[in-house]
């Protein structure tokens, strides 16, 4: 035997992240790490290290393929190195077209929800049908139950896509709805003030 | 300036002011889908255009405007009616304000997701149907062995024969009717077709008929026909020369 002894030193989850990569390419939606187990056969902890072992090998500025943790789970996406070319092949058609009507809609539903088409037209004080199909039909929102009692309105959320087209991990990653806008005593004094100024 | 003549360019209705009321009081428009704030600024834009504030255009806009919004809240929140007017002013200001409030941080949430999806363009990733979970494996309740060779008996008993005879077609050779005929006119020197044939089965008389025209074509029969399904005569061709009518050749 010439041939000189070589050490080996493969990684003990290696194999795992390799079912674990498998699981990923086969996936059209993000999956959870307990999904990812289950799927695996493993515990969930030496899932968390393959994971950690795979977003080293596919990030940004290393890899076409960039693994991501969005909308509660894991999923492969293109770096954005390469998002020029894929614009070229594919676009982006879930918010293509999304108007004001319909990102104020999602905003209620995505704060709210689940909520009903009319506490949607109660808070923006027009009808909200048009932008709830519009958001329907992206797969943006879905249907989730209605409100009590006989003849109840159809209850809308959001959905995982919502978080993935967003770039959210989950929907608590939106900014706290106490720190946007006015307060209601501000706007009463801002009121106050122009009819104040009005009258004098 | 009249009110009524104001121009409008809405999304849900473009016209005149006057032609949305009549629209809206015929309930051909729904109130929810008009943007009142939109009717207000083209009014204003309006009056903006003129040097002198025109009053009496700013009572008469107020008052329809004011209707209009009656009409709309009514329609919006059928069951607040009654709440809302039990508030006394200051109440009613200070609702107001919360749900101006609402709405603002609404606004905001959605110029907070509008940013947020122009920082995200450049993601791109792929999205496709769920794909079908592997079916669960079904587990059968304890079968009695005897029930299921019957059943594949059953199962395996060839089929009753279906019956094609009504299908099947057993066209006689046409040699069998030349010689047939052949034979008749050499002891008679003319027969009637129909009465020669009559007997047989319609498929018999189809191939007799062919035997017939056969034997016309090779001039060995004259055929005659007093008309139209009258009996056809068959005789010997030096018979029957200067009769009414000769069958031509097939």
């Amino acid at each position: 035997m010439d041939r000189p002894l070589r050490l080996i030193t493969a990684n003990p989850v290696d194999q795992l992240a390799r079912t674990v990569e498998a699981l990923l390419v086969v996936a059209s939606a993000p999956l959870s790490a307990e999904e990812l187990a289950q799927a695996a056969d493993d515990d969930a902890e030496r899932i968390e290290l393959a994971l950690g072992l795979l977003s080293d090998r596919f990030r940004e500025g290393r890899s076409g393929i960039v693994l991501e943790h969005v909308a509660g789970g894991y999923a492969f996406r293109a770096s954005r190195e390469a998002a020029t070319a894929c614009a070229r092949l594919f676009e982006r058609p879930v918010e293509r077209g999304l108007s004001q009507a319909a990102l104020e809609t999602l905003s209620i539903v995505a704060y709210l929800g689940p909520c009903s088409r009319p506490e949607i037209a109660r808070i923006r004080g027009v009808a909200a049908d048009s932008a709830v199909a519009g958001l329907l039909e992206r797969g943006l929102i879905s249907e989730a139950g209605r409100d009590d009692g006989p003849g109840g309105a159809v209850r809308y959320r959001t959905t995982p896509l919502f978080e993935r087209v967003f770039g959210l991990e989950s929907s608590a990653e939106l900014p706290r709805l106490e720190d946007l806008g006015e307060s209601a005593a501000e706007i009463r004094e801002r009121l106050h003030s122009v009819a104040v100024g009005k009258t004098a | 300036m009249i009110v009524r003549e104001l121009e409008l360019d809405l999304d849900a209705f473009e016209g005149p002011f006057d032609l949305l009321l009549t629209l809206l009081l015929k309930e051909e428009l729904e109130p929810a889908d008009v943007d009142m704030a939109e009717i207000v600024i083209a009014f204003v834009e309006r009056l903006a255009e003129r040097e002198e504030l025109d009053l009496e255009a700013c009572g008469e806009f107020l008052v329809l405007i004011s209707a209009l919004l009656e009409l709309k809240a009514r329609a919006l929140f059928p069951d607040e009616d009654a709440e809302l007017a039990e508030l006394e002013p200051e109440e009613a200001a200070e609702e107001l304000a919360r749900r101006l409030a609402e709405y603002r941080r609404m606004k905001e949430a959605a110029a907070w997701l509008a940013e947020r999806l122009a920082g995200e363009r450049d993601r791109f990733f792929r999205v496709g149907p769920a794909p079908l979970a592997p079916q669960p494996e079904r587990k059968l309740a304890a079968q009695d062995p005897e029930q299921l060779a019957a059943t594949l008996r059953l199962l395996a008993e060839p089929p009753a024969q279906v019956s094609l005879a009504h299908m099947a077609l057993r066209f006689p050779p046409v040699a069998q009717f030349l010689d047939r005929f052949r034979a008749v006119l050499r002891r008679r020197s003319r027969f009637d077709f129909d009465a020669e044939v009559g007997s047989l089965s319609r498929i018999d008389q189809a191939v007799a008929f062919l035997a017939l025209l056969e034997l016309r074509k090779t001039g060995e029969i004259s055929l005659a026909q007093a008309a139209p399904f009258s009996p056809i005569r068959v005789s010997r061709p030096n018979n029957e020369r200067g009769s009414e009518w000769i069958a031509r050749s097939a």
